[in-house]
């Protein structure tokens, strides 16, 4: 009997470590296809990687070439990182191609990494936010717009196209070796930001364990939007502690000011429209996903914090 | 010694440290649930409160024991005091019962989490934002919850309304009769002359961004305090038109009247 072909699988964002775990945890059983529109990763001879614009025609010739199955998009820049125009076009308009193309070649599942970004700091968030709350974030700061937009369009394609079976990942905090974002970076920095008199509740997952969450959404067909984070919190400011950094306090009242001071420093870890995030805490409820996929975090949250206080 | 192990060990007690320890409560690896509840804080502030509810408002109460052991329970109360006193009152009651003691949750007015420190400190002694998702959730968790249900209409009425009941809102009936949650109404007498307000001063309420701003003395004064807890109150779970929810809700209102009676004949003193 011929042995069943490999499904081949697109991975975006392939410079980010996230993205080079799931890798390595799927070729195994899957010919990975790696794409990043920032930089060309060497990721051995066995991962074709590419850099491209989604953008650019020759992004189709990708699609052209290789028999693609799957889809598991990682590539969204982060609100730290370009400017809000250029974040806007690779995230939004990149995204919407990227599906586009999705559709045209008959992909048969899609996986989308979002952010818990998308539901907003504000001082009226409950705690355990599932799935169905309205997603504020696009009417508290410009330079989140991209991400809900990004959500939303995946969203329009997860109903109008049903077989793609788009599954919407909006993982919390994602922290651990390699990671770059904004809160590892805090983590692993010897002194970090606070506001004064505010330590939100905060979850953290391990990049190992977020990578396991991502395979684990490609091996079953669930289609949806789910919330990725572990069973366990712990205050901001607790965590730097836990993490070895020493604490700066920057005044909070009038909000006016550390927004003018962030904006005064230009600290990427600390950056002025993610401030409501380490004043007002977005808690998510991630048992939905733990349940339909059979999810469980191997990684607590003092081996997370352990990892930063000895690499400081 | 560091200062925070230093307050730590002059607040905390052993006798309490095993009283908190015996209470089970859903929370993480690192002592803390969703909405920010910390044991570790929850020890200190008991430590602290003993003494106000012991020494400073010499709390009597009665009929505590008629809130549950176990499962979800709404513990519904009238609200005076400018400050939540009363709330921290009846969960440390409750906290320190000595028969199946119960970590009650407290829900709180949606301007405190603005407030630096405060808001924080309120958390993580089991303290909730007043919304009824979070309600919701806890009530799934099996938690004893402290529901005002004046809010600041009551809080911040004046010397002069004192043991007026305000308007009740309705949300927490729906939510017991959905969750199947019985509520014990409590009767507070007594903290409506900690800080006797003459008037609200609304102008500079709005500028400041709090619900009120009273004209008082600044200080709290040491009123005797006595709590009244009434039997537990059940409201089945049907579907039943928005009027006899209301209903229902002046129930609850009229046993708590009562309470507050009950309180107000047996009190021989103000302070």
């Amino acid at each position: 009997m011929p042995n069943k072909p490999r499904p081949q699988i697109l991975v975006t964002g392939a410079a980010g470590a996230l993205a080079q775990q799931v890798i390595k945890q799927l070729s195994d059983t899957c010919d990975i296809v790696a794409v990043d529109f920032r930089e060309q990763v060497d990721l051995g001879n066995k991962v074709p990687s590419y850099c491209i614009d989604f953008n650019k025609r020759v992004f189709e010739d990708l699609f052209r070439r290789y028999q693609f199955e799957g889809v598991i998009h990682l590539g969204r820049v982060q609100s730290s990182e370009l400017t809000r125009m250029r974040r806007y076009n690779a995230n939004v308009l990149g995204t919407q191609k990227l599906l586009d193309l999705s559709q045209k070649y008959g992909i048969k599942r899609v996986i989308v990494l979002s952010t818990y970004h998308v539901y907003g700091a504000v001082a009226y968030n409950p705690a355990l936010i599932d799935e169905c709350a309205p997603l504020k974030s696009a009417g508290l700061s410009a330079d989140l717009v991209d991400s809900v937009e990004l959500e939303n369009l995946a969203n329009l394609y997860l109903w109008r196209y049903p077989e793609l079976n788009v599954t919407i990942l909006r993982a919390c905090n994602i922290v651990g070796p390699g990671v770059r974002n904004t809160m590892s970076r805090l983590l692993s920095s010897k002194v970090a930001p606070v506001l004064a008199g505010f330590s939100p509740m905060m979850q953290f997952i391990h990049i190992d364990d977020m990578a396991d969450a991502i395979t684990l959404a490609w091996q079953k067909t669930t289609k949806g939007v789910f919330n990725v984070a572990p069973h366990d919190w712990v205050a901001y400011q607790q965590a730097l502690k836990l993490c070895g950094c020493t604490r700066i306090p920057i005044a909070s009242v009038p909000p006016v000011l550390p927004k003018t001071i962030a904006k005064i420093l230009r600290l990427r870890s600390f950056p002025h429209y993610l401030l409501a995030f380490f004043k007002y805490p977005v808690v998510i409820d991630g048992r939905t996903f733990a349940k339909e996929f059979n999810f469980t975090p191997k990684r607590s949250l003092s081996e997370i914090f352990r990892y930063y206080r000895d690499n400081k | 010694m560091g200062l925070a192990s230093f307050i730590r060990s002059k607040l905390i007690s052993t006798e309490s440290d095993n009283q908190i320890d015996r209470i089970e409560k859903p929370i993480g690896t690192l002592g803390y649930d969703p909405w920010g509840f910390n044991s570790d804080m929850v020890k200190m502030g008991m430590g602290l409160v003993r003494h106000v509810y012991e020494k400073y408002f010499r709390v009597e109460t009665s009929g505590i024991d008629n809130i549950p052991a176990e499962g979800p329970v709404l513990i519904i109360a009238n609200h005076s005091g400018q400050l939540p006193l009363d709330g921290i009152l009846i969960g440390y009651a409750l906290a320190n019962r000595k028969v199946k003691p119960r970590l009650p949750r407290a829900m709180i007015e949606r301007f405190f989490p603005t407030v630096p420190w405060l808001g924080n400190m309120l958390n993580e002694v089991g303290a909730v934002l007043g919304d009824p998702v979070n309600c919701a959730k806890m009530l799934e968790n099996d938690e004893a919850i402290i529901v005002f249900p004046e809010g600041v209409r009551g809080s911040g009425k004046l010397y002069r309304d004192r043991y007026q009941l305000q308007r009740f809102g309705n949300g927490f009936m729906h939510l017991a009769m959905k969750y199947n949650a019985p509520i014990v109404p409590v009767g507070v007498v007594g903290c409506e002359e900690t800080i006797p307000a003459i008037a609200n001063i609304k102008p500079l309420a709005k500028a400041l961004g709090v619900p009120y701003a009273p004209i008082a003395l600044p200080f709290i004064f040491p009123a005797k305090v006595h709590l009244n807890f009434g039997k537990p109150m059940y409201f089945g779970g049907s579907e039943i038109p928005e009027e006899q929810v209301t209903e229902r809700v002046e129930a609850v209102k009229s046993e708590i009247n009562r309470l507050i009676d009950k309180g107000l004949t047996e009190r021989k003193r103000l302070f």
